[in-house]
């Protein structure tokens, strides 16, 4: 018999929650770049703001010198798989752009302190300082372009200054985004510090927005405006971050850190 | 008579420790009958046409009429701020920006004891406390930002910051003067120039201020000054000649004004409401820790959104610090505000009164214990006597709500795991205490508590270099230090960071 064409085996898109890929609990699947992805719901969401809490203070808890070499664990494990994403966005360009990107967050993770930190010479017997520390769970709505390069400009300063993530993947383009999340998977990045949920962004975003669990809203995704979830955020004095979706800089850091202050007295 | 009635009415007059008055006079200053809004250099009398007396809440005498602001008004301080800002202020060279701030720092000095007198008078707190800490605060807070004002470049190397044109600043009634002086001196020294506005019931020293920028020949238009209500401070939020919205108070208050900016890209830094721990572990220097205690609840009336409410002792040592902070209460004297040996003053307003009232009397009815010590109150104006309540649950509103008042909840915790869940088991997150001689234990729990100002072994200390401000539903931004600055500066079109 003459060779019959191997059969290739596709993959199953899911969601990436805690560490696991379930499907979503609601059953729903729907079509974005010719395959069926997990149509989220807002339990889907609720679940992975639930893991991502309790994964947080556990990343923020390990040493800045860990979380670095994850995060450079990261970019070693998008390595191996530069053809695969190369597919799913605009190409080899954008991936290798994406994997530097993480490199040089991996170096900010014992910086941070240094650079956005001080020593206060408060007019008194006291030895005061003040440091960066992570502000919780960060929700991030995903932008649609660049699709790899977008994700990972936004991701990457949420999670290494110590927050956890949850992220509305883009509803046109969530490829990238699942093909990401089988890194997490291999990467050492403990379960539940990064969570994707695929599905219809007009359903997910306002319950990210609304909920009361989430720090921050990471709206720099959004192309028109994103008034009404910045109102829906103020429930809970959310903080809102815009920032760059092509670039990388400490300041994208910042906005997903808060200060803290810390007073002592001097003396014998 | 409420149970709370009886109380004081049965409390003896304390006789064996009885002080000799002694009032600071309060002939320095001299108020005008009635006072317009400052606008571009001068008082103008608001288009609204309407007035409002304010009054010294320890008598409930008037003081003086002010002027309530209406949206014609917002509109000419906003575009006075904006004139200030093109036509001078933001080109001028940063060292000469800095000078005027110098001006402002000394002269605070000079006329400090005026002013202290004065914030007594129309806030009802202590003499001793607006003489010892609002006014050396204000004054230093000055001084502090004048010097970063032409060194922008080091504080933010390659970044390039810009003032970002007119902030609206916001500020409450606890400490009039020194939040003016948070809210102004990085606005200046930024570049910035400003639209305040004071809170209703305590306008005067911030109308005094005017004459200080008077003195210091500050250009006309840098600082505009509109008093009013909520009202007033609604048209200042949605005005979209402002660029920048900076509010210190209620967290109510708070998430409306980032409701109403929402989506506007406008700036905003908060500093909302707090019910901080203060946590006194089982080595901790006892007779230290109860100074602390009521330094953290009792000073300024408890009307501090870092005031230590929640006060979490560990079990083993729960009857003697419960003893000597009952012991202490007795020795704090409740009076007069201008009296030089006044602990606890008035409270602010009936409004605030009223509120407290009723905090404390839900905490009675959810099954707490009260304990106030032995003190008359005067008969006219806002008092109430320092209280303490024990045998309170995490569920109850006087352990959830903020108060903004002279009372304490007392808990107890076991381990210092049980401490941090107790402490971070709160929408708040502006302030905490520790209370330990165990220095790794003091950075253990500095590192876990969910807070922007960890005071350990001391409490409610501030300073112009120290960067102050809330986790959570706090707020976001900071305020003083270096990092007090970025709320009011572009940088490069870059993001931000630390809201603001």
């Amino acid at each position: 018999m003459a060779d019959v064409a191997r059969l290739e085996v596709k993959k199953t898109y899911k969601l990436f929650i805690g560490g696991d890929f379930p499907r979503s609990e609601s059953g729903r699947t729907y079509l974005a770049q010719g395959q069926n992805m997990a149509r989220g719901s807002r339990k889907d969401l609720r679940d992975a703001v639930r893991v991502a809490r309790s994964a947080q203070s556990k990343w923020a808890a390990l040493t800045a010198y860990n979380r670095g070499q994850i995060l450079y664990r990261i970019a070693e494990m998008m390595e191996a798989r530069r053809v695969e994403f190369a597919e799913l966005c605009s190409g080899e360009a954008e991936v290798e752009r994406s994997i530097d990107r993480w490199v040089w967050y991996a170096g900010w993770a014992d910086k941070l302190a240094q650079v956005l930190g001080s020593a206060n010479p408060v007019s008194g017997p006291y030895f005061n300082f003040t440091i960066p520390e992570p502000t919780g769970v960060v929700g991030i709505l995903a932008p649609d372009q660049p699709a790899l390069e977008g994700l990972i400009s936004r991701l990457a300063p949420a999670i290494v200054g110590g927050n956890a993530a949850v992220v509305v993947a883009s509803e046109e383009a969530p490829l990238a985004a699942i093909e990401l999340a089988e890194v997490f998977a291999t990467s050492d990045v403990p379960g539940g510090v990064v969570n994707i949920v695929t599905g219809r962004r007009a359903e997910l975003a306002p319950w990210l927005a609304a909920h009361m669990d989430v720090n921050a809203l990471d709206v720099s995704g959004l192309d028109g405006e994103a008034a009404e979830l910045e109102r829906a955020a103020a429930d809970n004095v959310k903080r809102i971050v815009r920032g760059q979706l092509d670039g990388q800089s400490a300041w994208e850091i910042a906005p997903f850190l808060e200060l803290k202050t810390v007073w002592h007295p001097i003396g014998w | 008579m409420t149970e709370l009635e009886k109380k004081r009415s049965a409390a003896p007059v304390p006789s064996e420790w009885t002080y000799a008055p002694a009032p600071e006079a309060r002939d320095i200053v001299s108020l005008e009958e009635r006072y317009g809004l400052f606008v571009g250099g001068e008082f103008v009398e608001p288009r609204s046409g309407e007035y409002f007396p304010t009054i010294d809440p320890s008598n409930e005498e008037p003081l003086a009429e002010v002027a309530q602001a209406g949206p014609e008004d917002v509109s000419a301080a906003v575009a006075s701020a904006r004139e200030a800002f093109e036509n001078g202020w933001s080109g001028l060279a940063p060292a000469e920006r800095a000078k005027y701030l110098f001006r402002i720092a000394r002269i605070l000095q000079e006329r400090s004891r005026e002013f202290a007198v004065l914030e007594s008078l129309n806030g009802g707190k202590p003499i001793r406390e607006s003489r010892d800490v609002d006014l050396p605060l204000a004054a230093a807070h000055f001084f502090y930002y004048a010097g970063w004002a032409d060194k922008l470049e080091y504080a933010f190397p390659n970044r390039r910051p810009r003032p970002l044109g007119v902030a609206g600043q916001i500020i409450p009634w606890n400490f009039p003067l020194l939040m003016l002086a948070w809210k102004i001196a990085p606005a200046l020294a930024a570049g910035n120039t400003v639209v305040l506005k004071p809170a209703e019931t305590t306008p005067l020293s911030a109308l005094l201020f005017c004459d200080v920028l008077r003195q210091a020949e500050l250009p006309h238009g840098v600082v505009n000054l509109v008093t009013g209500d909520g009202r007033t401070g609604a048209e200042l939020v949605k005005h979209e000649g402002v660029d920048k919205i900076a509010f210190t108070g209620s967290t109510e208050v708070g998430k409306a004004i980032q409701r109403e900016l929402a989506g506007t890209g406008r700036r905003l830094t908060l500093e909302l409401g707090g019910k901080a721990a203060n946590i006194v572990f089982d080595d901790a220097p006892l007779d230290q820790a109860i100074e602390g205690i009521v330094n953290g609840i009792y000073f300024n009336q408890g009307h501090v959104c870092c005031a230590g409410s929640r006060l979490f002792v560990q079990e083993s040592i729960y009857e003697p610090v419960v003893s000597k902070l009952k012991r202490r209460l007795q020795t704090l004297r409740v009076g007069d505000p201008l009296d030089k040996n006044t602990d606890v003053g008035a409270i602010n307003s009936k409004q605030q009164l009223t509120k407290i009232e009723e905090l404390v009397a839900a905490g009675e009815a959810e099954g707490a214990e009260i304990y106030q010590p032995p003190c008359r109150l005067p008969e006219r104006g806002y008092w109430f006597a320092p209280t303490v309540f024990t045998n309170v649950a995490q569920s109850y509103r006087i352990a959830q709500e903020e108060i903004f008042g002279p009372v304490l909840s007392v808990l107890t915790f076991r381990t210092p795991d049980e401490a941090v869940e107790k402490a971070n088991n709160t929408p708040y997150g502006l302030s905490a205490g520790v209370w330990t001689d165990k220095g790794s234990r003091i950075l253990a729990m500095a590192s876990r508590l969910r807070a922007g100002v960890i005071w350990a072994n001391t409490f409610n200390r501030f300073d112009p270099s120290s960067p102050f401000g809330g986790y959570k539903e706090s707020g976001f931004g900071r305020e003083g230090g270096l990092h007090g600055l970025e709320p009011y500066l572009d940088f490069d079109g870059k993001a931000d960071s630390f809201g603001g």
